[in-house]
């Protein structure tokens, strides 16, 4: 197992030190708005009274270096500072709400997963018959696209001319779990069909490229029969493709997330950084970025972690 | 050997499509096949011949992008042609079983090889699991497989590729089926490790009687093993008769040019002894990739004019040793000197004249031309870039080129690489590499990927430029007809070694050093016999042993 | 049951029959289980559901058409080798063609196609179609119909934009990686990671929040955000060149590393980077969009789809197809470019999987 455990190892340290080069970036970042960032918040008309109270709150009279080892210590410990709009802490601004954004994700994802990848390893099977054609032109309409266009037409017919599901997804904490799997279904869906039709392609892709192996070909001329190919010697060697698929599927939730709040005025993290965004609140555009990518790069980091554990070559060694 | 004379598997008229660009194109003709019980049928040809199709063909298989278009596969009273796909698969594993050229890529890596042994056996209920797993061991002991006991329980990348061919064969004995096929099955091994497979595959179909066709390119392997050969070329079976016959009269011309091919042996040149210097001389040459240590001590001098054959098998370090040659891996030790003068080690610090003077002719033609450019500009821009040639004279020294190396220029001028066939791509290799007017050429597995005719077509070519030019060759092969053919010294390698080195007829007559000895003796030859006698001569039981000196 | 339902099953289950009596079993079975479906669907859904495959069924057919059309038109005007080519292109393709041409003709000869200026008011807000306004008005009363055929210059041409320069970069930054090897190679790979690691439109949000939303920065901004994927892309396509005897033979002769380039590896990684520009396009294009959409790409009063459908995202509420078309216009773009690139992939690859 030691070349196992050094081969994770190594993919560790390596996703840590890109969430702190990624921390690095997104910090300094701000540091190259040109001129004063107090002064850019509050705009021209800001007296300088207000600029220098400002900057005092932003702690801008110390080095940068410091002010980034002060906000990565926070964040650490889940403390990303004060809004520069409302004053409120961005901890507790943001708290809420991203759980509302994971509770979306989740939901999308326990739909999508077990169906796309169900419909891509069918589409493999069927591959160059006339379903395949049409799964492969409908899923590459869903690619393309763009989530507000699904999440409106879904809308249009679910929630305008049938008026069977809500057209915002406004959800709160008091409400009842099957109320808010109800309210939350449209944008679920929208997130469904676009990660959905993704999962499919790929995973037809993997298995067809494992159905291709001279081993498959050697288990057919052993008389195997179909379906125990696909299961004893097709699907062993596919986790790794599989858990990859996944795995860059949930990364890609992530960022279809933002676009689907703003449809459906969801109250998620998304919407709370387009909004922060444009009124240049930002160490609420830090602190949302730094979370997306954190998920982003932790979802690629299994990814990996999974392929490794999943490789009989790895698993075995000589 | 007294064979029963049931007949087992009949195949007439048998054609095959394939899809291309959808349209489906025949490739095979109209195969007609007779196999009895017990019976070996060796199937040979060039590549593009359609054995292993006729192979798959026989089990009712073809892979996808190809059908049975006509004709009848008739095994045991069976036609496979029209049988349903559940009564194929009954077949398949039980009474037909397969081996493929390729055991590393052909075992699961996901499962210990036993479990795959056992797979076809249980589900056969022909055997319970421990039954089957204690034949399996049986059977693992009868191919001489180390650690019998154990080595089932390993995963498949954990073995050796010789190993694994013969746990395949294993494999396919499972169901101790009435036909194997065997697709190659000693292509990818090296000779010394081809002995044991093919002593192993006949000696476990000589025990249980079982009819196999046997699909090879190499026609002294196919001696050994098959009763009967039957010849293809393009899909068309162009002639079928007895071993013995075929190898003494054969009738077709195509059959004879095939026979003919390993006649073509030159003179053995002496060393210049008027103090003329090597053009190249390698002393004492030590590299590595990485940590691993892959050559030590190599020393070795080629002559103007001469030709040494550098042998040795995969691993032996005698392709690395062109590399450091060249400059693309700078020896961590030893010197390479040019003329008498030192080179620099790395190739991005010698001069123009100095790479000039070097040139590599590569095993594959295919990956050694840019498919996406002219002839005329594969040939023409060493003379560009070296000569400074421009406009009518550089067409003229393509032109002229061309005409070297056997071509018509007014038809290759203009084509590229895709278009040609394997012996011309590598006859264009040579000419680029002539192009630049070198001194000393490098022929790494020149011939190797050849079909023999062709091959053979290519060793005199080179032979008559070396005549004419005076060039100097080093040739890096692991085929021993090769050297006989064309060297004039040979330098055998082992292990990153030299292990011996001196004249070709020197190192054709004993005494040898004990590798060489294995080397030279593993080269099966085409007397039907040869096998059978070695195994004799080397005691049978130490067939595995020999190949590990 | 209504006439429309009868003669609804009537007609699929004549087609099938008819599919089935000639042996066309891809047809058939496509055919049949269209009918299938239908009888769910109208189960579930009841005459509108079916009136609504019908409406589906006829635009498909209509696309299809137009498309064969298309194809015998090329084949006719480009004849020869192209003409063998085009006659086994798959209809997906050629409709992702003839959609693309008149994308392209609609950006070009935008002024003189549209009837008015891209941010002249010519009616009250959300004013209803009538003979000079094909779609209406949008909110402030400009013409929809003019401010989508803007759109098709405004939002592809900076797409595009965006696009070619996240190319040049990432493409030569691949190439150069893959020739040259070792610290340039892992530098670049390295830098390529990190851009990576963050998702690509948080990442423009937050550069977008600093430097403002004008054009030039949308434009800069997404280049770089998409080089990294055109680098690895471009990377892996020259790496599996580099390896390549022909390249040895070259570097042995002593050539540099743009002749290597320029002669030996470019040309060969035409097609794979040919198709990876239509799906980086449709990348950016995506992207640009949701960021117009999300009122922090394309600012107004320039017409651009994403921000149309913003403003006007309100008439959906009243059942209004209006800001449907502007997104409908994105989709059928990226559609259309991905069934080009699907083609092209597909034959370059030059297996029947």
């Amino acid at each position: 197992m030691g070349d196992v455990t050094k081969l994770i190892a190594r993919r560790l340290v390596y996703g840590a030190l890109t969430l702190l080069v990624v921390s690095i970036l997104i910090f300094f970042a701000v540091e190259l708005l040109p001129g004063d960032i107090a002064q850019a918040v509050l705009g021209q008309g800001a007296t300088k009274e207000t600029v220098a109270a400002l900057r005092e709150q932003m702690g801008l009279d110390q080095p940068a270096p410091v002010r980034y080892l002060h906000w990565l210590a926070g964040a650490v410990h889940g403390d990303f500072g004060v809004s520069l709009i409302s004053g409120d802490r961005v901890s507790a601004v943001i708290g809420p709400r991203f759980l509302n954004t994971l509770f979306l994700a989740s939901y999308a994802a326990v739909i999508a997963v077990p169906f796309a990848i169900t419909l891509g390893i069918l589409v493999a099977l069927l591959r160059n018959s006339i379903f395949d054609r049409v799964a492969n032109v409908v899923t590459l309409t869903a690619i393309s696209s763009p989530e507000f266009f699904l999440g409106y037409i879904l809308i249009l017919f679910f929630a305008v001319k049938t008026s069977a599901f809500p057209a915002i997804a406004s959800i709160g904490s008091h409400m009842s779990f099957g109320d808010l799997l109800y309210r939350s279904f449209l944008p679920a869906l929208t997130l469904v069909l676009v990660v959905t039709a993704h999962m499919m392609r790929m995973t037809r892709a993997a298995i067809i490229s494992l159905l291709a192996s001279p081993y498959i070909e050697m288990a057919r001329l052993k008389g195997v029969s179909p379906w125990r190919v696909i299961v004893r010697h097709a699907l062993p060697n596919a986790w790794a493709p599989i858990i990859n698929v996944v795995a860059l599927n949930l990364a890609y939730l992530i960022t279809g997330v933002v676009l689907v709040e703003v449809v459906f005025v969801y109250p998620g993290i998304g919407q709370l950084l387009v909004d922060a965004v444009s009124k240049r609140d930002f160490p609420i555009v830090q602190a949302c970025c730094l979370i997306f990518a954190a998920t982003f790069i932790l979802l690629n980091l299994a990814a990996d972690v999974g392929a490794i554990l999943t490789n009989p070559r790895l698993r075995h060694p000589k | 050997m007294a064979k029963n004379k049931d007949v087992l598997l009949r195949i007439r008229d048998l054609r095959i499509e394939a899809q291309t660009d959808d349209e489906w194109q025949e490739i095979v003709h109209g195969v007609n096949l007779t196999l009895h019980r017990g019976e070996v049928l060796g199937l040979i040809g060039e590549s593009g011949a359609g054995k292993s199709t006729i192979g798959l063909a026989a089990m009712g298989f073809a892979r996808d992008g190809c059908r049975i278009s006509g004709g009848s596969v008739e095994f045991d009273g069976m036609e496979l042609t029209t049988s349903s796909p559940s009564a194929l698969r009954a077949l398949r594993g039980s009474r037909i079983a397969y081996v493929a050229q390729s055991a590393a890529a052909s075992f699961n890596p996901a499962h210990k090889i036993i479990d795959q042994h056992v797979e076809a056996p249980v589900m056969y209920r022909i055997r319970k699991r421990a039954e089957a797993q204690e034949d399996a061991m049986q059977l693992y002991e009868r191919l001489r497989l180390p650690n019998p006991q154990e080595i089932g329980f390993r995963y498949p990348h954990q073995v050796s590729g010789g190993q694994l061919q013969r746990a395949m064969t294993a494999m396919a004995m499972a169901c101790r089926p009435d036909l194997i096929i065997f697709d190659e099955p000693t292509t990818a091994l090296d000779v010394t490790t081809q002995i044991e497979v093919l002593a192993a595959i006949r000696d476990i179909v000589d025990q249980f009687d079982t009819a196999a066709i046997y699909i090879t390119h190499d026609l002294a392997v196919v001696a050994q093993m098959a009763d009967r050969i039957k010849v293809l070329l393009k899909g068309e079976e162009i002639e079928e008769a007895s071993t013995e016959k075929m190898l003494e009269d054969p009738q077709e011309d195509y059959t004879r040019s095939l026979w003919a091919v390993r006649s073509f042996e030159r003179q053995q040149k002496p060393r210049p002894d008027d103090g003329t210097k090597p053009v190249v001389s390698v002393q004492d040459i030590d590299a590595a990739y990485g940590d691993t240590k892959v050559l030590e001590d190599v020393s070795f001098d080629i002559y103007p004019g001469m030709t040494v054959a550098v042998v040795g098998e995969s691993g032996s370090g005698k392709s690395t040793t062109a590399r450091c040659i060249t400059g693309l891996l700078p020896p961590a030790k030893g010197r390479i000197l040019f003329d008498g003068t030192e080179m620099p080690p790395a190739f991005r610090q010698r001069s123009k004249d100095q790479l000039r003077q070097v040139q590599m002719i590569y095993q594959m033609a295919d990956t050694a031309l840019n498919p996406r450019l002219r002839i005329g500009e594969i040939i023409g821009r060493p003379a560009r870039f070296y000569g400074g040639l421009r406009g009518v004279k550089l067409k003229n020294r393509v032109d002229e080129l061309l005409g070297l190396i056997e071509l018509e220029p007014s038809k290759f001028y203009s084509r590229f690489p895709p278009e040609l066939s394997g012996g011309q791509k590598q006859r264009i290799g040579i000419a680029r590499a002539l192009a630049a007017e070198p001194r000393f050429i490098i022929c790494d597995e020149v011939t190797s990927a050849l079909d023999q005719l062709v091959a053979e077509g290519i060793l005199k070519l080179l032979d008559r430029l070396q005549k004419e030019l005076g060039l100097a060759y080093m040739f890096i092969t692991h085929d021993l007809a090769t050297v006989r053919a064309i060297a004039d010294e040979v330098v055998v390698m082992q292990r990153g070694r030299v292990v011996e080195q001196g004249p070709k007829d020197e190192m054709f007559q004993p005494p040898h050093h004990p590798y060489t000895d294995l080397l030279l003796s593993s080269v099966p030859e085409m007397d039907p016999n040869w096998l059978t006698a070695l195994l004799e001569e080397r005691g049978v039981d130490n067939v595995g042993e020999a190949a590990k000196v | 049951m209504s006439h429309f339902v009868l003669g609804y099953f009537a007609v699929l289950i004549a087609a099938s029959c008819l599919a089935a009596y000639f042996g066309r079993r891809p047809v058939f079975m496509l055919l049949f289980v269209l009918t299938l479906a239908s009888a769910l669907a109208g189960l579930f859904g009841g005459v509108p559901a079916l009136r609504f495959l019908t409406g589906a069924a006829a635009v498909l057919a209509l696309a299809a058409g137009i498309s064969y059309a298309f194809r015998e038109f090329l084949a006719i005007v480009f004849g020869g080798e192209a003409e063998r080519e085009l006659k086994n292109a798959p209809l997906t393709a050629i409709f992702g063609l003839f959609v693309i041409a008149v994308y392209a003709i609609a950006a070009v000869f935008a002024p003189i196609i549209a009837p008015f200026g891209q941010a002249e008011v010519v009616s009250s807000a959300f004013a209803p179609a009538d003979a000079h306004m094909l779609l209406g008005a949008d909110q402030l009363g400009r013409d929809m119909f003019s401010r989508i055929i803007f759109g098709a210059r405004n939002s592809v041409g900076i797409a595009l934009m965006a696009t070619l320069l996240a190319f040049f970069f990432g493409a030569l930054g691949g190439l150069i990686a893959a020739v040259r090897g070792g610290v340039i190679d892992t530098l670049i790979g390295r830098i390529a990671d990190v851009i990576m690691s963050v998702p690509s439109l948080i990442f423009s949000l937050l550069m977008l929040s600093i430097f403002g939303t004008s054009i030039v920065v949308i434009v800069i901004v997404v280049a770089v955000i998409y080089s990294p994927r055109v680098f690895r892309l471009t990377r892996a396509v020259a790496g599996n060149i580099v390896v390549m005897d022909y390249i040895e033979a070259a570097r042995l002769r002593g050539e540099g590393d743009w002749y290597l380039i320029r002669r030996e590896i470019l040309p060969n990684a035409t097609a794979p980077l040919v198709a990876e520009f239509g799906l980086e396009f449709c990348f950016v294009f995506l992207l640009i969009s949701g960021l117009s959409f999300l009122g922090l790409g394309i600012q107004p009063p320039t017409a651009d789809w994403g921000s149309m459908v913003r403003e006007n995202a309100t008439l959906i509420s009243f059942g209004e197809l209006t800001p449907l078309i502007p997104a409908a216009a994105i989709a059928l773009l990226t559609v259309a470019v991905n069934f080009v690139v699907d083609w092209m992939l597909w034959r370059s690859s030059g297996l029947k999987e």
